[in-house]
């Protein structure tokens, strides 16, 4: 077989390998510089080697913070993946209600993030605002820049707010894919509403929900911006989740060399925890 | 107008879509691709196109080594077997678009436009959008977009496999007729052989990635080359057994035998393979040179003027094809006659015995 | 198992149907013997698959009943009408392997594992599923998936009917024919109704005892394949049953008899007193060429392998004969005789004489 071999291809590839290098790799490759070293903010830098790394690791505020950050992550799952599911499944598939319905689910979506936590704070005020001020009303002690408890509520009650739209939408879209052929022949075969659910909706948006799942999980992990506006990660430490701890390492604190070291296991993190929803979820695929 | 394969041959992924392979198609006539879905006929026809590159050999088209040329440059148009119009356009823009893209004057474009929609019966429908028409109508604007510009080298991917059977029909007898008058190179894939001898031409059948023969319609038919080509030719399936040649007797088993006859007279004795379209077997005795063949029907299929028995014999399943009605019952011990004057034999390299 | 019938059956999508044409199923009155094979014929948009869906329960008729034995179904859902459908496209619970799909029906309603695994086994074996019974369903090709869908309509013994709605549109061609012939070798072993809708006259006279052949929501004729094919009720019916279809020749009536450019035709059949214009029907089966008769001219000559289908010029008319493989065609001063018996006068559209509907 006379294959012509032709390596010109590979300049094809050289403009997005440079675009890469500059807004990923070399950004990176600055944190990995930092995160290895020691500094004193004046340009003097020593070799400190895995210190950080150690440090961070074995430090009992990055566990707090990390153990925050999981909690978020898995309680918005288990409420917005189900909630999402059970929204799209309720929602008409003709008609022009579908449009009207559409229109309301992604109007979350269009909000900007600081304008979400600015509304929120506002909204759960527990003297003027709207929702505070009804639960105080209605006998219940609510005042989440006080209690940690009332805090978190608020904060998950936030993002499911802001984001199940999102989940809805991908989850309606798997929906729609699904031919008649098959809700015919599943009631022609007498499957009750669970079987349909369990053996044909499900299956079907298995795929956009994997998407979901893992949008959801990357977008929670980096979450900063609400809950920075709406507690700022109050109060005390309880809802300083591992980007706005991150920051105050950074910034409030300019210790660059275990705030790298701290960017970088948590973006390990992030990477380890993708890879294992990922492959859990598409292991049956084959 | 001539589009010629030199060597040609196409691997993907270290697997073998076409072997190298020879052609030279003419315009004028109608060339068919035989072949059943994945033998290579698309892949084939891309190459031609240009929409593929060939992993080795040479594509000429006019004398003119067009192996490089892209397939923008090549003036060709291709019709699918999915009606591809473009939705938000009326019929006749999307007859137009491709004299649009070619910069043609507005009163030349009227001018083309409404000749090839009188030639393929849409005229009336011009102004509507093809959503609004029916599949074979859509598939007749598909075509016309393809047939109005003036294309070396016109390829038809299976175009009619998903009309309704009467438009098929309609169509068939249609499109031979289209093409006569036009100096170009049509290429046309099937996966039925009927199809490819209403259209007649020139046939090259196809399997497995190879062009395992390339002649007349007709000749391929009646004179196929190898057992594989007869296969793929025929339709229902070639009914097939193996014979040994004994002297001058062919025997099948010691019930089935008949001489050899004069034709075959020098072909050395040894195994063979007998191949008997299912049209000539019959429920009855039709001639002399009919052998009675025992055998269980599995099924007999009736049609208002035929029947179609399927029927297990000799360890082989069978089909007859025959005129008339004749009623079976399933497991029904029944005695078939097959015409052994209508039947070829193929060596053990499954190549055809022309002796 | 049942009886299926369906009395004074009417169908419109519109709300209120006024013209002829709102109505996409007309009025329809139909027997179906218990287990019997019958096909619904006719092109796209003729009706054929609202029909259906009435039978099936997708969909309820706007007027009219369906009775199975003596019990009215009209308006009851399809998983209590007990029928089972094989779609155009192959319809798999995917993540199920090929045993629980066949055992599903089964299980949704309740029945003891043993049975389910004997009644599944069963059919398996029928279908030629046996060795993929552990497979995941979605493995298997067009065809696999498609007698996987058959299989559980057949796993199922209170079953009334199975429809088929085109089932062989998605299956590779040289898979069809094995296919087709594997449907009408099941009806024969387990003689349950089976229903079939296509639009391929080759699929539904090869299956079918009966044919209700169907145009523009109407049922134009129902009759046995050899009925069909050798005494259309109806031009469309000639046209639409045979390949190459009937012939169709405008002709005068004289006193009740056809001719045609000056010549008396032996017909089968006589035009009623006071027709003047009709139009003969012959299939190109019955006309051949012959010493005496209409002078024709030869116009094309295509080759089918086992026939050749000759299109002449009659007089102004198209009119095709169907020889058989290595019969003469004369070259020129050609001549065409009409079999007497296979030729009929048909007046606007319906033979001539027979009682038919006119609205």
């Amino acid at each position: 077989m006379n294959k012509t071999v032709n390596q010109k291809a590979w300049f094809l590839v050289l403009p997005v390998l440079l675009l890469v290098a500059f807004n990923a790799i070399i950004p990176l490759m600055t944190v990995v510089n930092y995160s290895v070293q020691e500094t004193f903010g004046d340009n003097n830098f020593f070799w400190a080697g895995v210190l950080w790394f150690e440090e961070i690791l074995r430090s009992e505020r990055f566990h707090a913070s990390l153990g925050r950050q999981l909690f978020f992550t898995f309680s918005i799952l288990a409420i917005e993946i189900p909630l999402g599911v059970i929204i799209a499944l309720a929602m008409p598939r003709k008609g022009v209600w579908v449009s009207v319905c559409l229109v309301l689910m992604a109007m979350p979506l269009l909000i900007p993030w600081n304008v979400v936590g600015a509304m929120w704070n506002i909204f759960a005020l527990p003297d003027i605002g709207l929702l505070g001020n009804m639960l105080n009303g209605m006998g219940i002690d609510y005042n989440f820049t006080r209690q940690p408890v009332a805090a978190w509520a608020t904060l998950l009650a936030m993002d499911v707010w802001h984001w199940t739209s999102l989940v809805v939408l991908l989850a309606y879209a798997g929906l729609v894919s699904i031919p008649d052929a098959y809700y015919q022949a599943a009631k022609i075969d007498g499957a009750s509403s669970w079987a349909i659910f369990r053996y044909i909706q499900l299956p079907k948006m298995k795929r956009v929900l994997t998407i979901a799942i893992l949008l959801r999980f990357m977008d929670s992990f980096n979450i900063y911006t609400e809950p920075f506006v709406l507690t700022g990660g109050g109060p005390g430490n309880s809802t300083t989740l591992l980007s706005i701890d991150l920051v105050k390492i950074a910034l409030g604190q300019f210790d660059l060399g275990p705030a790298a070291a701290m960017s970088l296991i948590y973006f390990l993190v992030i990477l380890l925890l993708s890879w294992v929803f990922y492959t859990l979820m598409m292991r049956n695929e084959e | 107008m001539s589009l010629e394969l030199r060597q040609v041959s196409k691997n993907v992924d270290g697997e073998t879509y076409i072997y190298p392979t020879d052609l030279r198609l003419e315009a004028g006539v109608f060339n068919i691709l035989l072949g059943t879905t994945l033998s290579g006929k698309t892949t084939l026809m891309q190459l031609m196109a240009g929409l593929e590159k060939p992993t080795s050999g040479e594509i000429w088209f006019n004398g003119e080594n067009v192996t490089s040329m892209p397939v923008q440059t090549r003036n060709v148009s291709m019709v699918y077997q999915q009606f591809i119009n473009y939705p938000n356009m009326t019929v006749f823009e999307n007859i137009a678009s491709p004299l649009r893209v070619a910069k043609m004057q507005n009163s030349d474009i009227k001018n083309r436009v409404g000749k090839i929609a009188e030639i393929l019966q849409i005229s009336q429908m011009l102004d509507r959008r093809p959503s609004e028409l029916s599949g074979g109508q859509q598939q007749r604007v598909a075509m016309a977009r393809a047939l109005v510009k003036d294309s070396h080298l016109i390829l038809f991917d299976e175009p009619l496999a998903n009309l309704d059977f009467k438009l098929r029909e309609e169509l068939r007898d249609e499109l031979p007729r289209i093409f006569s008058e036009r100096n170009s190179v049509v290429v046309y894939a099937t996966t039925e052989p009927s199809e490819a001898l209403l259209f007649g031409g020139k046939t090259a059948t196809m399997f497995e990635g190879k062009v395992t023969q390339f002649g007349d319609t007709g000749e391929v038919y009646r004179q196929p080359n190898s057992l594989k080509t007869a296969q793929v030719f025929s339709e229902p399936p070639l009914n097939t057994a193996i014979v040994h040649k004994i002297g001058d007797v062919f025997k099948i088993s010691d019930d089935v035998s008949w001489p050899v006859g004069q034709k075959y007279a020098q072909i050395p004795d040894g195994e063979y393979t007998v191949g008997i379209r299912p049209h000539h077997v019959y429920p009855h005795r039709m001639s002399d040179s009919n052998i009675a063949i025992e055998g269980v029907v599995q099924v007999a299929e009736l049609s208002g003027s035929e029947s179609m028995i399927h029927f297990r014999t000799m360890g082989n399943s069978w089909v007859s094809l025959s005129h008339g009605v004749h009623v079976y019952a399933a497991q029904e011990k029944t005695t078939l006659f097959a015409d052994v004057a209508n039947c070829f034999y193929f060596d053990a390299n499954r190549k055809l015995i022309t002796a | 198992m049942a009886k299926i019938t369906l009395s004074n059956l009417r169908h419109s999508y519109m709300a209120d149907p006024k013209d002829d044409a709102d109505w996409a199923l007309k009025k329809l009155d139909l027997e179906w013997e218990d287990g019997g094979a019958y096909a619904l014929l006719g092109p796209s948009g003729c009706g054929k698959t609202t029909l259906l869906n009435i039978i099936s329960g997708l969909l309820t008729a706007s007027h009219g009943q369906i009775l199975f034995d003596d019990e009215d179904v009209s308006l009851l859902p399809p998983d209590k009408r007990h029928i089972a459908q094989v779609f155009q496209f192959p319809v798999v619970y995917d993540t199920m392997t090929v045993y629980d799909n066949l055992a599903f029906p089964l299980r949704n309603r309740g029945i003891d594992e043993a049975t389910v695994d004997s009644r599944v086994r069963e059919v398996a074996e029928m279908t030629d599923l046996t060795s993929m019974l552990g497979r995941r369903a979605s493995k298997l090709t067009a065809d696999g998936k498609q007698k996987i869908s058959l299989g559980r309509g057949m796993v199922r013994t209170d079953v009334n009917a199975i429809l088929f709605d085109e089932p062989l549109t998605v299956i590779d061609p040289h898979l069809k024919f094995q296919l087709r012939s594997k449907l009408k070798e099941l009806h024969d072993r387990v003689k349950r109704t089976m229903i079939y809708v296509t639009h391929d006259q080759t699929e539904a006279l090869t299956f079918a005892d009966k044919v209700v052949v169907m145009n523009m929501g109407e049922v134009v004729q129902i009759g046995t394949p050899v009925e069909l094919f050798e005494s259309p009720q109806h031009t469309f019916v000639g046209h639409f049953i045979g390949s190459p279809g009937m012939n169709v020749i405008p002709c005068e009536v004289h006193d009740g008899q056809a001719h045609l450019s000056g010549q008396r035709l032996e017909t089968s059949n006589k035009a009623d007193a006071g027709t003047t214009h009709a139009e003969i029907g012959i299939r190109p089966e019955f006309v051949t060429f012959s010493d005496q008769g209409l002078p024709a001219q030869v116009l094309k000559v295509s080759d089918t392998g086992r026939f050749n289908i000759v299109e002449t010029n009659c007089a102004g008319n198209k009119i095709k004969l169907l020889l058989d493989e290595g019969s003469p065609i004369p070259s020129e001063n050609a001549k065409i005789k009409f079999d007497a018996a296979s030729t009929r006068i048909y007046v606007d559209g319906w033979l001539s004489g027979s009682e038919h509907r006119h609205e």
